[in-house]
């Protein structure tokens, strides 16, 4: 009764209203029909488990995988730890991580080998092995960015026992997220208090950096990164492509997160100076205990968002040659077996990228509630 | 005696405004001074001029044998000297009560965080709230936040006070709670200035009134001179609008 009660207020609320919800309603259904239709009888989706090495790794050797599956299981041991400190209870949370991991487990059914299989157990064993261990250990809050740093580059390093121009796929966008994120937030941080130091030459070129860079389209710094960089570098000194595609996407990434720290700095009432300065601070102590804290953790959705913008950007890897997961698709469909399979390969990278991006969103808003308790 | 702060000449300008004109003041050691006058007379500038939250343009500040100027290291040893409590509290909203408490010590002072903890605890315990001590200011009510405010500033061990309005942005229930624990204070030798518009505090606490308007010291003198017999017709003046309502 309720429900019907709630319709009639919301959707059936007046001629207009009740015209208005059959009509969109009536679209909604014709269009979810068809697509289900297509979905389920026409599309062939074969061509994503044929194909899903190749969308998740790329051109990494085969029999070099198990360095993934290495640095994979770290992660998943690490975000076992951070789930168990953060939420900290046994029942409903467990339960649910422990269906999804069912869930992924048996949708990964016909898309990987055996032997993968096997791999992406131990993954999964991992998280559910390192989370009563989190719930124990509550002191151990304090240190996991140094532990998600460390394990990161723990993880770079096992997966470098092959050469960088042959990672590819969403590993390759992951590690390009990832290191983006590592590298723009301090960067930013520091354009952040750049531009708003007292000491005019500091404030001046941080305005201009930001400006300038604010002032010019990703894909221009991506180029000038291809195809620049060889112009003044000499051969021998020459990083390899993924890193310049990395110093790029930070060099970019690190004046949107300066302006959105900016505006968390700006947010801070003076009154938290006064008091800071009042009982002895230094200026240096002032903001690395009392102003940047308040002022990272009123930005943390925006931050949040650039971070999920970044990810979707490496979509851009495309255009500079490098094998991300869009290049990986195209690679896929130009082979004649699977010509004009176009829609169920690009819906399936929509899925990734927006399981990616809730994914995200999902830890922006936990970290959220866990750093909310105190503020105002 | 040698005096704590002695102000003499002292300017100051916002813009074009003149808010401080020739301010000379000494304050002796365990003094309790309280400041009133109207609002926009200079009375919390004054004070904040004293750990230099405000910078004058004119005239010296000593406080504690230390002479206030541009030098940080100088500002900063003031500062750690004098404590100072804000009408809007001002608490470190992403810290327990503790942890704001225990701060400035442990990092200004480098004392051992034990230590600290000892000592905030007692302190907590002295003004009512060492049951509050691991709550986050905004799970306090006001007079408790100001209370906490207080423990902040004398966790460091402080010569001198500073009260700017303490009272001014509580509900009227809670000023009694805030105004006993500075009573307190003052009986312990403290020395303080105290802007209020506490006449009653005032009366009951101080040791010398000093009434401000325009920028100007105006009237000066012990609080029973001040509040049966002012001299000065603008402290008269101010006086009778306050205190007969």
């Amino acid at each position: 009764m309720r429900f019907v009660a709630w319709m009639r207020k919301n959707l059936f609320d007046g001629w207009w209203n009740t015209l208005l919800t059959l009509s969109v309603g009536g679209l909604l259904i014709a269009f979810l029909r068809s697509v289900s239709i297509w979905a389920f009888t026409e599309a062939r989706w074969y061509v994503i488990p044929n194909n899903f090495r190749l969308l998740m790794v790329g051109p990494y050797p085969p029999e070099e995988v198990w360095r993934l599956w290495v640095a994979l299981t770290i992660t998943t041991g690490l975000m076992g730890l951070s789930f168990g400190v953060f939420v900290r209870w046994w029942g409903p949370a467990l339960s649910r991580a422990l269906a999804l991991a069912l869930l992924i487990w048996v949708l990964a059914w016909p898309v990987v080998m055996p032997g993968t299989r096997l791999w992406l157990f131990l993954a999964l064993v991992t998280f559910f092995a390192a989370y009563p261990l989190g719930t124990r250990l509550a002191g151990l809050r304090k240190f996991l960015p140094v532990m998600w740093l460390l394990a990161f580059l723990l993880a770079l390093d096992v997966a470098s026992g092959v050469p960088m121009n042959r990672w590819g796929g969403f590993f390759l966008t992951m590690v390009v997220t990832v290191s983006t994120v590592v590298i723009a937030f301090p960067l930013g941080l520091i354009l952040a208090l750049g531009r708003t130091s007292k000491m005019p030459v500091i404030s001046l070129l941080s305005t201009l950096y930001i400006e300038l860079i604010r002032g010019v389209p990703l894909v221009t710094v991506l180029f000038l990164a291809w195809i620049m960089v060889p112009l003044f570098v000499p051969e021998n000194l020459r990083v390899p492509q993924m890193i310049r595609a990395i110093a790029g996407f930070a060099l970019f990434a690190a004046a949107y997160l300066a302006e959105y720290v900016r505006g968390g700095l700006q947010g801070v009432p003076k009154g938290q100076w006064e008091a800071a300065w009042a009982v002895g601070l230094s200026g240096y102590q002032t903001v690395t205990y009392i102003i940047l804290p308040q002022a990272i953790r009123s930005v943390i959705p925006a931050l949040i968002g650039q971070a999920i913008a970044i990810f979707k950007d490496t979509s851009l890897l495309v255009i500079i040659g490098l094998f991300d997961l869009l290049s990986m698709a195209q690679v896929a469909l130009s082979n004649p077996k699977y010509l004009g399979l176009e829609r169920e390969v690009y819906l399936f990278l929509m899925l990734v990228y927006f399981i990616g991006a809730a994914v995200l969103s999902y830890a922006s808003r936990r970290v959220e509630k866990a750093m909310g308790l105190g503020s105002r | 005696m040698e005096p704590i702060i002695r102000m003499e000449n002292v300017n100051k300008w916002f813009g074009e405004l003149h808010v401080l004109k020739d301010i000379s003041l000494d304050v002796a050691p365990g003094e309790v001074l309280v400041i009133i006058g109207p609002s926009g007379s200079g009375k919390s500038t004054l004070i904040r001029t004293i750990n230099r939250l405000e910078p004058v343009q004119k005239g010296r500040i000593v406080v504690d044998g230390v002479e206030l100027n541009e030098d940080v290291r100088n500002i900063e040893a003031i500062r750690r000297e004098v404590g100072m409590v804000f009408q809007q509290f001002n608490l470190f909203p992403h810290m327990t009560i503790l942890e704001n408490v225990i701060l400035a010590p442990t990092r200004v002072r480098k004392i051992p965080r034990e230590q600290a903890i000892a000592k905030a605890m007692e302190l907590l315990e002295r003004v009512g709230i060492a049951d509050q001590a691991n709550k986050y200011p905004a799970q306090l009510s006001g007079g408790q936040q100001q209370r906490a405010a207080i423990v902040r500033a004398l966790a460091m061990e402080p010569k001198i006070m500073l009260f700017d309005e303490p009272t001014s942005a509580l509900d009227p229930e809670m000023v009694g709670e805030v105004l006993d624990v500075m009573r307190g204070l003052a009986r312990s030798g403290m020395t303080m200035l105290v802007v209020t518009h506490e006449m009653g505090f005032a009366r009951d606490v101080a040791d010398r009134v000093i009434f401000m308007d325009e920028g100007r010291i105006v009237e000066e003198g012990v609080p029973d001179e001040i509040f049966s017999h002012p001299q000065h017709e603008r402290t008269q003046a101010f006086l009778a609008r306050i205190l007969h309502h």
